[in-house]
C-alpha cells in the first residue's frame, strides 16, 4: 500500500474541498448571512491541512487497483466528514452525526434527509447542501483528475473506483482529457437546464439549486413539498433533465461527434424501454386520482423518471398511490439509471449483463458443450465484466439484508424498513410509508443512520470500495 | 498529437511507454483483449480489440483524427495492410514494421511507392550496432551522430586505468585527447560531467568524439581493445542474418549455431564463408569444440532471454571474448546491469528509439528538425542531433552568452564536415549540425535549450 500517495491525494482533495466552499460562501455574501465566516473558516483550516499533506510529492507514484480503491473510499469518508461541518457548526442540525447524514446524502446524490423544516435554512446551507449534489454526481476526484495533471495511467484505477458501471472505459486515450471532458458535458447540460429554468419564470436561487439537485441526481429540495409547487412548465423541464442525467454520459460524446450508432447503445435504448413502458402502466393505473389523463401523464412521468434516475424529487405524494404503482416504483428504483450516468441504482447494463447470463446458463443446460460469450452492442462481453457483476450482485444482496434486518430493530412498518433500505443503498431518496416524499428520516435510532450512511456511500461507490478498506488484506503490507 | 500503435507485443508496449511520456495521444489494437488490458493499465492510453488492418477497428481507434499509425504486429504484411487501410481511411502517415529479408531488400521500393513515412526493421537496425560495437569492442554501445562523422561511445573504466582519480578537465590537459565527457554512471546515479568531476573504477561514461580521436583517446588510456576477428553467434534469426551480411563485408570470420536444422541450410546457401552449425548451444562441449576459449567475440541472439544471460556468461567464464546479449523481453535492468555483461542489445528499444525520433521531429512544424535522437542513459538523458535550417535565437550568439536550461550540453557542433568541440567563445550558425545531451526529457527543437 502506498499510504503516501494515499494521503498526497487526500491532501488534494481537501484543498479542492476548500475550493468548493466557495460557492456557499459567495450566497451568504450576496445574502449577508453570518454563516460566511464558517466557510471561510473550514475553507482556510481546509487549505491548511491540504497544503501540509500535499508539501512534498511522493517519490513513489505508483497506484495499484487496491490503492484506487482505498482512495476513493477514503476519498468519499473525509468529503463527508469535512462537508457536515457547515449543518453543524451553523447550528442547523444540532447533532454531529445528523449533519454527517445529511452531508452524505447529500454527496451521494441521495437526497434523504433527516430536516422536517428546510424553508427556513440560511440561503447559503442551502446552496451547500445542493452543491454537494452537484460534486457528488460525477465524482470528486474525476473532478481532480480533469483539472490537475495526476498523471499516468493508473489513475485509471481510481476513475475505474469512483465511475459507475460495471466496466469503465475511455472515452480518449487520456484519463485527464476523459475526466475534462466529461465535466464538460456535465457543467454544459447543467447550465442549459438552468437557463430553462429561468425562462419558467424560477427565481435565480431556486433554479439553481434545482439545476445542481438534478444534475447530481440527488434530490435536495428548497422547498418543504419538494417541486410541488412549481408550475408544470418546471416540473417538465426538471423531468427531461433527470432522464438526460441518467443517460451514460460517453453517448452524449458520441451524439456530440455525430456517431449516432455508437449513442444508442443497447443500454440507452432499454432504459428508455423501460421508463416508456413504466410510464405508460403507472399512468393508466393513477389516471383516475387525478381526473384527467395529461395531469396522470405529468405526474406518473415525474416520479419514475425522478425514482429511475434516482433523484428523489416529487410532485405529489406517491404514496397513496394504487398498490401496483408503488410496487412498480420499487422495482425501478432498484433499476436505477444507465452506467456511466450521474444517478445510481443497480444500473440497466448490470440488470442486461444479468439477464443475458441467465439465458446463457439455461441454453447451456440444453447444451452442455456449447460455446457462448456474452455480447453487448456485437461486443462480446470479458469474462471478468460478467463475474464482478456477479459478485456485485451477491454484495449488493447481503448488504441490503444486513441493513434490512438492522433497521428493523426499530420496530416500523415492513414497508418503511424496506423502501428506507431500497431508498438509501440506492441513492434515491424518499421511500414509502414513514420515509415517503412527504416524510424524512429524522426518527431513525442512531445506529440505524449509521447504517444508512453506510448504505449511502457504499451505494454511490457500488459497494467494492467501501467493502474492501473492511477487508484487512488491504491493508497488509 | 494522435498516435494509433497496432499490436501490442514488446515493441508496441516500448513504444506506448515512451510516446506517451513525450505526451502524446495513444490508442493501441490488438486482437487479444488481456494484452491491450495489460498496456491499458500501466501507460495512460486508449485501447480498442480487434483486427487493425479492418477498417471498422481503425474507425472504432478514430483513424480520422489520427495523425500517425504504426503497425508493429508480428506480421509483417498484416503490417503493410494495417497502413494501407490507414491511409485510405484518415489523412494520417504511416510507419510499418517489415522484417522479412525478402521485403527489406525492398524497403525504399514499399515506402516509396505505398506511401509509407518509415519502414522499420528492428532486426536490421539492431544488427547494425552490433556490427558497430564489434569494429570497436572497447565501447558498450556506439551510437553515430552526423553520419558516422561523431560517435557516442559508451564504456566502463576498468579498475586499472590511468584515468581513475583524474577529472575530466585533465583529459585535455595531461592526455591530450580532443574527447568530450557527456555523462557518467555510477551506481544508480547519472551525472552529466563539468570540468572538475573525478573518475573513479567502474564509472560507466559516454564520451562524444571523432572516431579517429575515440581512438586515440582509448590508447592513451591503455584500453584499447584488439578488433575482433572472428565471431560466434548463437542463434540463428533474423538479426544473425544481417548481421552475417555486415560481417561478411568486414571480412571478419563468423561462426553460427542453431538448434534449427532447417534454418541452418538456409543460412549455409546464403553465407557461404560463414561456417554454420547445427547443434545446442545449451551443450558447453561443442561451445569449447568451436573454438569459444579463443574467439574474438561471442554473440548470443537466441530466442530466450535467460539462455542468451546464461551463455553469455559461461563464455566469459571461457574466455577473453567481447560479449555481446540480445534481450528482448525480461526487464530487471538492474539486475542485469550487475551481471557484468559488456553489451547488451534491446531490440525493442532501437526501434523504439528511431520512431519517437520521428514523431517528434513530426510535431515540429518549424525548422530544426532532429535528425537523430540516442537514450544515453535509458529514460534518463539522451543525446539529440539538430540541424539548425532557420534563423532563431540560438544562431550566431557566442555559447558563453546563451541562458541555458540546467542539464543542458552542447556535445558537438559539426560545421563544412569539420568538428568542433565547442567552447564558450563559439556560435551556432545556419548549417551547422548541433548535437544536444540533455537531462531534461524531449528536446523537440533547437531552442528548447534556452530559457523561455
Amino acid at each position: 500500500m502506498n499510504l503516501k500517495m494515499v494521503s498526497y491525494i487526500l491532501g488534494l482533495l481537501l484543498m479542492f474541498q476548500a475550493v468548493f466552499m466557495a460557492i456557499p460562501a459567495v450566497t451568504a455574501l450576496c445574502y449577508g448571512e453570518q454563516e460566511l465566516w464558517i466557510f471561510l473558516g473550514i475553507a482556510l483550516i481546509c487549505l491548511l491541512i491540504g497544503r501540509l499533506m500535499t508539501w512534498r510529492k511522493p517519490k513513489n507514484k505508483t497506484l495499484f487497483a487496491r490503492e484506487g480503491f482505498v482512495i476513493v473510499a477514503l476519498s468519499w469518508i473525509v468529503l463527508s466528514l469535512i462537508g457536515a461541518m457547515p449543518f453543524f457548526l451553523s447550528r442547523e442540525i444540532p447533532n454531529y452525526i445528523d449533519a454527517l447524514f445529511e452531508s452524505v446524502s447529500g454527496f451521494t446524490t441521495t437526497g434523504a434527509s433527516i430536516l422536517t423544516e428546510v424553508e427556513s435554512l440560511p440561503r447559503s446551507i442551502i446552496m451547500w447542501r445542493s452543491f454537494t449534489h452537484w460534486i457528488g454526481g460525477m465524482g470528486v476526484l474525476v473532478f481532480i483528475m480533469a483539472f490537475l495533471p495526476l498523471s499516468g495511467a493508473q489513475n485509471m484505477h481510481i476513475m475505474k473506483a469512483e465511475s459507475p458501471g460495471p466496466s469503465v472505459g475511455k472515452l480518449v486515450p487520456r484519463v485527464k482529457t476523459t475526466a475534462l471532458l466529461l465535466y464538460a458535458i456535465y457543467f454544459a447540460l447543467t447550465v442549459m437546464q438552468w437557463i430553462l429554468l429561468l425562462c419558467g419564470g424560477m427565481s435565480l436561487f431556486d433554479s439553481l439549486n434545482t439545476a445542481f439537485a438534478t444534475a447530481g441526481t440527488g434530490g435536495f429540495g428548497i422547498r418543504n413539498d419538494s417541486l410541488n409547487g412549481y408550475s408544470a412548465y418546471v416540473q417538465i423541464v426538471v423531468t427531461v433533465f433527470m432522464l438526460l442525467f441518467s443517460i451514460n454520459f460517453n453517448s452524449y460524446y458520441f451524439l456530440l461527434r455525430g456517431k449516432l450508432k455508437e449513442a444508442f447503445t443497447t443500454e440507452v435504448k432499454a432504459f428508455l424501454l423501460i421508463v416508456g413502458t413504466v410510464i405508460t402502466i403507472v399512468t393508466i393505473n393513477i389516471h383516475a386520482i387525478f381526473g384527467s389523463v395529461g395531469e396522470a401523464l405529468r405526474h406518473a412521468a415525474f416520479t419514475i423518471a425522478s425514482l429511475i434516475s434516482t433523484t428523489g424529487f416529487a410532485t405529489v405524494d406517491f404514496n397513496t398511490w394504487p398498490e401496483l404503482s408503488r410496487a412498480l416504483l420499487v422495482l425501478v428504483m432498484f433499476v436505477g439509471a444507465c452506467a456511466g450516468s450521474t444517478g445510481g441504482g443497480i444500473k440497466v447494463s448490470r440488470i442486461l449483463i444479468l439477464c443475458k447470463s441467465v439465458t446463457k446458463e439455461l441454453r447451456n443446460m440444453l447444451h452442455p458443450k456449447q460455446v457462448k460469450r456474452i455480447t453487448m452492442d456485437s461486443h462480446a462481453v470479458d469474462h471478468d465484466v460478467v463475474r464482478s457483476v456477479n459478485v456485485y450482485m451477491i454484495c449488493y444482496a447481503v448488504i441490503f439484508i444486513g441493513s434490512f434486518l438492522v433497521l428493523s430493530l426499530e420496530n416500523n412498518d415492513l414497508v418503511t424498513t424496506f423502501t428506507a433500505v431500497t431508498a438509501t443503498l440506492n441513492n434515491i431518496g424518499p421511500g414509502l410509508e414513514m420515509v415517503g416524499p412527504t416524510a424524512n428520516y429524522a426518527f431513525f435510532s442512531m445506529p440505524s443512520k449509521f447504517v444508512l450512511i453506510f448504505d449511502m456511500l457504499a451505494g454511490r461507490l457500488e459497494l467494492f470500495p467501501m467493502l474492501l478498506i473492511f477487508l484487512p488484506n488491504t491493508w497488509k503490507k | 498529437m494522435n498516435i494509433i500503435i497496432v499490436g501490442c507485443g514488446k515493441v508496441g508496449e516500448a513504444l506506448a511507454d515512451q510516446l506517451n511520456e513525450e505526451g502524446n495521444n495513444l490508442t493501441v489494437i490488438d486482437l487479444d483483449s488481456n494484452k491491450v488490458q495489460s498496456v491499458a493499465n500501466k501507460y495512460d492510453v486508449l485501447g480498442v480489440v480487434g483486427n487493425g488492418a479492418t477498417h471498422a477497428v481503425q474507425q472504432e481507434a478514430n483513424i480520422e483524427d489520427a495523425d500517425l499509425l504504426i503497425a508493429v504486429t508480428g506480421s509483417d504484411e498484416l503490417n503493410l495492410l494495417c497502413c494501407l487501410i490507414a491511409k485510405k481511411a484518415g489523412n494520417c502517415q504511416a510507419i510499418a514494421r517489415v522484417r522479412n529479408p525478402q521485403y527489406s531488400s525492398e524497403a525504399s521500393y514499399l515506402k516509396r511507392e505505398l506511401g509509407l513515412a518509415m519502414v522499420i526493421n528492428p532486426e536490421q537496425a539492431a544488427a547494425a550496432e552490433i556490427a558497430r560495437v564489434l569494429r570497436f569492442p572497447s565501447a558498450i554501445k556506439i551510437d553515430t551522430f552526423a553520419r558516422g562523422k561523431l560517435e557516442l561511445l559508451k564504456f566502463k573504466l576498468p579498475e586499472e586505468s590511468p584515468l581513475v582519480g583524474c577529472s575530466v578537465k585533465q583529459i585535455t590537459t595531461k592526455f591530450h585527447c580532443d574527447v568530450l565527457v557527456c555523462t557518467v554512471e555510477r551506481d544508480d546515479a547519472a551525472y552529466i560531467a563539468n570540468g572538475d568531476f573525478l573518475f573513479q573504477q567502474k564509472d560507466v561514461i559516454s564520451i562524444i568524439a571523432t572516431p579517429k580521436n575515440a581512438n586515440h583517446f582509448f590508447k592513451k588510456i591503455q584500453y584499447a581493445a584488439r578488433s575482433v576477428k572472428d565471431v560466434m553467434i548463437v542463434g540463428g534469426g533474423e538479426i544473425t542474418y544481417y548481421l552475417c551480411e555486415l560481417l561478411e563485408r568486414d571480412d571478419i570470420h563468423v561462426t553460427v549455431i542453431d538448434k534449427n536444422e532447417a534454418r541452418c541450410q538456409t543460412l549455409s546457401a546464403r553465407f557461404r564463408d560463414c561456417i554454420i552449425i547445427h547443434g545446442d548451444a545449451a551443450d558447453q562441449d561443442l561451445l569449447l569444440e568451436e573454438g569459444l576459449d579463443t574467439v574474438g567475440a561471442f554473440v548470443a541472439l537466441t530466442n530466450l532471454d535467460e539462455e542468451n544471460i546464461l551463455l553469455s556468461l559461461f563464455a566469459r567464464s571461457a574466455g577473453k571474448a567481447k560479449l555481446i546479449t540480445k534481450i528482448n523481453r525480461i526487464d530487471f535492468d538492474t539486475v542485469i546491469k550487475e551481471l557484468d555483461l559488456d553489451t547488451i542489445i534491446y531490440p525493442k528499444n532501437i526501434t523504439s528509439e528511431s520512431i519517437v525520433r520521428y514523431v517528434r521531429a513530426m510535431g515540429n512544424t518549424i525548422g530544426s528538425n532532429i535528425e537523430t535522437l540516442y537514450h544515453v542513459i535509458k529514460g534518463k538523458v539522451e543525446a539529440a542531433e539538430f540541424l539548425i535550417r532557420e534563423h532563431s535565437d540560438v544562431v550566431g550568439v557566442p555559447l558563453a552568452e546563451l541562458r541555458f536550461h540546467e542539464n543542458i550540453l552542447i556535445a558537438g557542433i559539426l560545421r563544412d564536415g569539420k568538428v568542433i568541440i565547442p567552447r564558450g567563445h563559439h556560435t551556432i550558425e545556419l548549417g551547422d549540425t548541433v548535437i544536444v545531451v540533455s537531462s531534461q526529457r524531449a528536446l523537440h527543437d533547437i531552442t528548447d535549450i534556452l530559457h523561455a
